[in-house]
C-alpha cells in the first residue's frame, strides 16, 4: 500500500537525519506523537485486510487442514459457478442498502428539519429523538423482538385492537414480511445518525442566505430547494456514502432478529460472510466472499464519488 | 380565521403533530422493553397484554443478574470498554496534537490513512483479525477486543482531538513556555484543563462503541463467562425457552449506562459530528 510506504519513509527519513542542535528535535516529535496510532492501524486494520487477500487463493478449512495449501482462484470460480446463495444474497444486499439508506436520508432529514425549528423543550425533543442512535444492534433486536413477537407481541395486540388483522402473526418467520420487519427495525436505529449529521450541517447555514432568498421573493419551498439542499449536499453525499457501506457490512439486526431467514430471504451478502465465518470453518471461502464484496464497495464508491462530483472544504 | 390562529393551525401539522409522531417511533420501543421488564411471568403471555404492569416487580432483573449471567457479561463489558476508553485516550490525544499544532511531511499521508479506514468495511475483518488472535493464543482473552477496538475508534477520535486541541489558543501554550514550562509541562498544565470537555466526549463515542460491538465481539470469544453484553443477549435470544422477562430485565440493565451516557454527551454531540464529517 503506497501510504504505508509514505508514512514508513517519513518515519525513516527522521531517523536518518541527524538532529545536530537541540531545536532539530522539535522536527521528530510530530512523528513521536503519530507513530503509536499509526502503529495500531497498521497491524490491526491495513494488515488484517492484506491477509484476505492472501487466504482468498487458499484453501484454509480449520476442519480439514491436509487440504490446505494454494487454490488459485478456485474459491472464486466456485462463487460464481456453484454457489446458489452467492447471487440471492447478493440481490439481498442492494434491497437492503437501497432501502434503508434512501430511507434513513429521508425522515433524517425530516427529522433534522422538525428540530431545527424553534419550539418548547426543544432540547429534551432532540435528545429524546437521538437515543437509538445509543443503542446498540442486539439490543434493538431485542426491543423489536418482543413487540414482533407472535404470542406476546404488541403490534399484534395493537393491529387486532384496530381490526386491521384477526390472527396475530409472526411477522419474523413469515418470508413476505421478514425484509421489512427487519427493515424498519434497523430504521428506528439508523435515522437519527443522519439527524445528528444533517442538524448539525443545517445550523451552519448563515441566515443571510435565507433573508438574501427572502428579499427576491422565494417562500419556504424554493429556499428549501435553492439555499437549503445545496447548503447540504457535501453532508448528504458524505454521510450517505458512509452509511452505505456501514449498511452494507451491518449485519446485527439480521443476525439477531431473523439469522438470515427464513428461506435465506434476510440473508445479504455479509450475513452470509458472517454465517460463514461464525457456523463455518472454511476461511479460504469466507476470504474469497470478502474479497468480492470488497470490490463490491470499492467499485461503488468511486462511481458514487465521480457522479456527486464531491469536493473536499479545504 | 384570523392570521394568529392560522399561523397555530399551520404549526400543528408543520411541527405539533409530525413531533409527536416522531417521539412515539422513537420511545415506544424503550417503554415496551421496560414494560415487558417488570411484569411478572404469567402476565407477558397473557391476552389481552396489559399495557403497563399490573402487579410491578423485579424478579426479572434479579433472574438476569444472578441466574443468566448478566453480572458477568456487565463485568466483560465494563473492563473492555474501561481499557479501550484509556488507550484511545493516551494515542489519539498524542496524534491530534500532533496535527493541531505541527507542520510537517507526513501529515497528508496520515490524514488520508485515517481517512481510508472510514471506507474498510468491518465484515471484512472478522475473519483475519480471528486467524492472527487465534495465533497469539488471545481468542476469548479480553484484550483482543480490547486492542481491535481501540484501532477502530483511534481514526475517528484522532479527528475529533484534533479539533477539540485545535480550539485551545496556541498563544496560551507559547505563554507558558516563555514562563519556563516545557512542552509536557504546558501541555499537562494549561492544555490538559482546557480539554476536559473534549475528553469526556471523546471517552463517551468510544465507551458506547465498546458496548454496543457485536461481531467482532461474537467472533472473538467462544466462551460464556468472556462474553460481552451484546455478545451475552445475543445468545439468550437464540436459546430454545426463551425466558422473555429475563431477556427484557437484562437490555434494560444494558441500557442503562449508555443511556446515562448519551444524555451527558448528547449537546456535544451535534458540534462534535459536524465538525467530524466538515473534516
Amino acid at each position: 500500500m503506497s501510504l504505508r510506504q509514505e508514512v514508513n519513509a517519513s518515519v525513516v527519513s527522521m531517523k536518518n537525519s541527524k538532529p545536530s542542535k537541540k531545536f532539530k528535535i522539535d522536527k521528530w516529535i510530530p512523528y513521536l506523537f503519530i507513530l503509536p496510532s499509526t502503529l495500531m492501524i497498521v497491524t490491526f486494520l491495513f494488515y488484517p485486510i492484506g491477509t484476505v487477500f492472501y487466504y482468498s487463493v487458499q484453501n484454509y478449512d480449520v476442519s480439514a487442514p491436509f487440504y490446505n495449501g494454494f487454490a488459485g482462484l478456485d474459491n472464486f470460480i466456485k462463487i460464481f459457478t456453484q454457489d446458489k446463495l452467492f447471487l440471492p444474497s447478493l440481490m439481498t444486499s442492494f434491497k437492503w442498502v437501497i432501502s434503508q439508506v434512501g430511507l434513513q436520508l429521508i425522515f433524517g432529514l425530516a427529522f433534522a428539519l422538525l428540530l431545527n425549528q424553534k419550539f418548547r423543550f426543544r432540547g429534551a425533543v432532540r435528545a429524546a429523538a437521538f437515543i437509538p442512535w445509543a443503542i446498540s444492534g442486539v439490543l434493538a433486536s431485542v426491543m423489536w423482538s418482543l413487540m414482533y413477537n407472535e404470542h406476546m407481541g404488541v403490534f399484534n395486540d395493537l393491529l387486532m385492537r384496530l381490526g386491521l388483522i384477526s390472527e396475530s402473526k409472526a411477522w419474523l418467520a413469515d418470508s413476505s414480511t421478514a425484509f421489512a420487519a427487519v427493515v424498519i427495525a434497523e430504521l428506528w436505529r439508523g435515522i437519527p445518525f443522519f439527524a445528528i449529521t444533517l442538524l448539525a450541517s443545517l445550523q451552519s447555514i448563515p441566515e443571510e442566505l435565507y433573508e438574501a432568498a427572502r428579499v427576491d421573493g422565494a417562500g419556504r419551498w424554493k429556499s428549501f430547494i435553492f439555499v437549503t439542499l445545496p447548503q447540504l449536499k457535501n453532508t448528504i453525499v458524505l454521510t450517505t456514502l458512509l452509511r452505505v457501506i456501514w449498511e452494507f457490512n451491518n449485519v446485527d439486526l439480521l443476525f439477531n432478529l431473523t439469522g438470515g431467514g427464513p428461506a435465506h430471504s434476510t440473508t445479504t451478502l455479509t450475513m452470509y460472510i458472517a454465517e460463514q465465518a461464525v457456523h463455518g470453518s472454511n476461511f479460504g471461502y469466507g476470504s474469497a466472499l470478502t474479497v468480492i464484496a470488497f470490490g463490491i464497495l470499492l467499485v461503488f464508491a468511486a462511481v458514487y464519488l465521480r457522479i456527486t462530483r464531491f469536493e473536499r472544504e479545504d | 380565521m384570523n392570521r394568529k390562529s392560522q399561523q397555530k393551525f399551520d404549526r400543528l401539522f408543520t411541527l405539533n403533530i409530525p413531533i409527536l409522531a416522531m417521539l412515539i417511533f422513537t420511545l415506544f420501543p424503550l417503554y415496551w422493553t421496560i414494560n415487558t421488564a417488570f411484569k411478572q411471568e404469567g402476565e407477558i403471555v397473557q391476552r389481552p397484554l396489559s399495557y403497563l404492569p399490573v402487579s410491578p416487580t423485579i424478579d426479572n432483573f434479579v433472574t438476569a443478574w444472578t441466574n443468566v449471567g448478566f453480572s458477568t457479561y456487565f463485568k466483560n463489558s465494563l473492563l473492555v470498554g474501561v481499557c479501550t476508553v484509556l488507550i484511545v485516550l493516551v494515542l489519539s490525544t498524542l496524534s491530534g496534537y500532533a496535527l493541531s499544532r505541527y507542520k510537517f511531511k507526513g501529515k497528508r499521508p496520515f490524514l488520508l490513512m485515517l481517512l481510508c479506514t472510514q471506507f474498510i468495511p468491518r465484515s471484512m475483518l472478522i475473519i483475519p483479525l480471528f486467524i492472527i488472535f487465534k495465533n497469539m493464543g488471545l481468542i476469548s482473552n479480553p484484550l483482543s477486543l480490547i486492542i481491535t477496538y481501540a484501532a477502530v475508534e483511534i481514526p475517528f477520535t484522532t479527528v475529533l482531538m484534533n479539533g477539540f486541541i485545535s480550539n485551545v489558543p496556541r498563544e496560551l501554550e507559547e505563554a507558558a513556555m516563555i514562563d519556563g514550562c516545557n512542552r509536557l509541562q504546558a501541555i499537562r498544565h494549561v492544555i490538559f484543563p482546557l480539554l476536559i470537555p473534549g475528553i469526556v466526549a471523546t471517552s463517551v463515542f468510544t465507551f458506547i462503541y465498546t458496548w454496543n460491538e457485536f461481531l467482532l465481539a461474537l467472533m472473538l470469544t467462544n466462551q460464556q463467562g468472556r462474553f460481552t453484553l451484546p455478545v451475552g443477549l445475543s445468545y439468550m435470544m437464540g436459546e430454545f425457552n426463551i425466558n422473555y422477562g429475563a431477556l427484557a430485565a437484562g437490555s434494560v440493565i444494558a441500557l442503562i449506562p449508555a443511556i446515562i451516557l448519551f444524555a451527558y454527551a448528547q449537546k456535544h454531540l451535534v458540534n462534535g459530528m459536524g465538525g467530524a464529517v466538515k473534516g
